[in-house]
């Protein structure tokens, strides 16, 4: 009995508040609107038992995602979400793997303080992360007015409201998502083998390559997808720091539902968004599981 | 060993000042005294004043703070049993898609939480505020409670629990003598997850409030949609304290507890 409430608590809760509101996107995104607010139809009634079942499944159509593809706002929007979050991702990796790689060379006292420091931003407000950098990036801002004073430019720069910025914005907010797993693969790399590479005749640098960056694979590609799912559906970052250039999904579903109060677009613009994220979701447990099957 | 390297130590050096030279700059500037955010005239502590007096700000903070607690204290319950039940609740029908929702949400945009959410609360007829927020809030924070807490219960010695049934004490017992008092830092770090993305979230909460309810964040976002102000500084720099005061304090207690716990074990290797 008591195992069944234990069970049947944390389970219902999550079919109620999780399963339920995706059933309830996928009907609405197959449903039309009726002056833009609820109901909408078709409705489901269970009071005429299989007729009224059958009717309502009967009118739900793909209307919606005919629309997504008759205007090429949607698809470029996901196009340049993909393209945004491949792109930042390549960059957080460029700028992670050498703060994660000395981290992991560093003398083994010091390595809990630059874990702590790497974790605390995490623990701070992201949408005041983000907030930071629009004092820099301005027109105005410290990042143009120290270029100026340096003399290596005549002019400021506009990189705040531009895709620019965004990128910064993600490389910075992100970061700590792609040290951590690259470093933790790091720290446990058995030295004597890069010893035993150089002993062997390699250069330091192909012993890098060649020995050091097969075995952080693993992390490498969990840093890699921690960036990446996000950052496809990202909101907060296009709409502070883009600009009205700056195409992104999240955004264009926050706008459709706030602004445009289209239901029934934003929830097929969602299941869209959705069946895109699938895939490097699933090849990100694969990784993970693969991973812990090779540490048994 | 380890000889001194100057790329290492580079790499270091630029990699936390890109980290943290952001937030310096905006703690800096909250203690400006012009209202342009960008141009230093002399120090002043005078947003602060500005925003100890702005009421919208001071409610939605206790609004942010009321549904904080509640939803992750509601999380970690729910998120620890359903952490107990994936661990050591054997087979059980639907096992799969209970695994299957409890790390989905860890993945899913918040748009499209927030949206679903907002449908079924309409659907429903539920007024939205401070309510709906803790509902949803609670949803997504469970499942991170139910990740850090499994990730404790896996790695410990089953054993014990056996010892403690063996010994007459009923299942409940078992876990709350027991269990619970091992597994405690877990919990503990659960809530805290919990506790600062109910804090941080603005998407979630901004589909799922109502005109009755706004959250810092909400705030926050609408302000400086409008550009940078010193008073945001102001209100930024007070989180940032109390994020940094609370993760060292935190660590200097597992730190703490860790030393203890090695010095139990070295007794009870003694006397065994």
């Amino acid at each position: 009995m008591r195992r069944f409430v234990l069970i049947a608590v944390p389970y219902l809760w999550l079919i109620a508040l999780f399963l339920i509101p995706f059933v309830i996107v996928l009907k609405i995104s197959l449903s039309d609107v009726a002056l833009a607010r609820p109901p909408y139809f078709p409705q489901l009634d269970l009071s005429q038992g299989w007729e009224g079942l059958t009717s309502f499944f009967a009118e739900l159509d793909f209307e919606n995602f005919w629309f997504l593809t008759t205007d090429d706002l949607y698809w470029k929007a996901y196009l340049s979400s993909l393209q945004i979050a491949l792109t930042s991702t390549v960059m957080t990796l460029i700028v992670g793997y050498p703060i994660a790689y000395a981290m992991a060379r560093a003398a083994p006292e010091w390595r809990p303080t630059l874990l702590m420091l790497v974790i605390l931003p995490f623990w701070t407000s992201f949408l005041i992360r983000v907030y930071a950098w629009m004092g820099i990036l301005s027109n105005e801002g410290l990042l143009n007015q120290f270029l100026l004073w340096l003399g290596v430019i005549n002019e400021p720069l506009t990189i705040l409201n531009t895709n620019t910025a965004v990128y910064i914005g993600i490389v910075y907010t992100y970061l700590p998502f792609m040290i951590l797993p690259i470093y933790s693969a790091l720290e446990r790399m058995d030295d004597s083998l890069l010893e035993a590479a150089e002993d062997l005749g390699c250069s330091r640098l192909s012993a890098f390559w060649l020995v050091t960056i097969p075995l952080s694979k693993n992390g490498i590609i969990a840093g890699c997808f921690l960036v990446f799912i996000p950052t496809i559906g990202e909101f907060v970052i296009p709409s502070l720091l883009g600009g009205s250039g700056t195409l992104m999904i999240g955004k264009v579903l926050w706008e459709e539902f706030f602004s445009n109060r289209d239901w029934p677009v934003a929830s097929a613009v969602a299941v869209i968004l959705l069946l895109i994220l699938v895939i490097p979701i699933i090849l990100f447990q694969r990784n993970e599981q693969k991973q812990r099957e090779a540490e048994g | 060993m380890r000889r001194f390297s100057w790329f290492n130590a580079t790499a270091l050096t630029l990699g936390f000042a890109f980290l943290y030279i952001p937030m310096i700059i905006l703690v800096i500037y909250s203690f400006n005294a012009s209202k342009l955010v960008t141009v230093w005239a002399g120090f002043s502590t005078q947003w602060y004043g500005e925003l100890v007096r702005n009421e919208e700000f001071l409610n939605a903070a206790w609004v942010t703070i009321k549904v904080a607690v509640m939803s992750s204290t509601i999380a970690t319950v729910l998120g620890t049993m359903a952490a107990y039940v994936l661990v050591r609740g054997g087979r059980f029908g639907g096992r799969t898609l209970f695994s299957g929702m409890i790390y989905a949400p860890l993945v899913m945009p918040e748009v499209i939480t927030g949206l679903s959410l907002l449908l079924l609360f309409i659907g429903i007829g539920l007024d939205r505020g401070v309510l709906t927020i803790v509902l949803a809030h609670t949803t997504f924070s469970m499942c991170y409670v139910s990740v850090v807490v499994s990730s404790r219960l896996v790695t410990f010695d089953r054993s014990l629990e056996e010892a403690a049934l063996d010994l007459g004490c009923s299942p409940f017992e078992a876990f709350r003598l027991v269990t619970l008092p091992i597994i405690a830092p877990a919990v503990i770090s659960g809530w805290l997850l919990a506790f600062t993305l109910s804090l941080d979230d603005l998407v979630i909460a901004s589909f799922t409030t109502g005109p009755s309810a706004t959250t810092l964040p909400i705030k926050i976002f609408s302000a400086v949609r409008l550009g940078v102000s010193p008073e945001i500084n102001a209100l930024s720099t007070i989180m940032i304290a109390i994020v940094t005061i609370g993760v060292i304090t935190a660590s200097l207690i597992t730190k703490q507890a860790a030393v203890r716990q090695a010095r139990d074990e070295r007794m009870a290797e003694r006397t065994a």
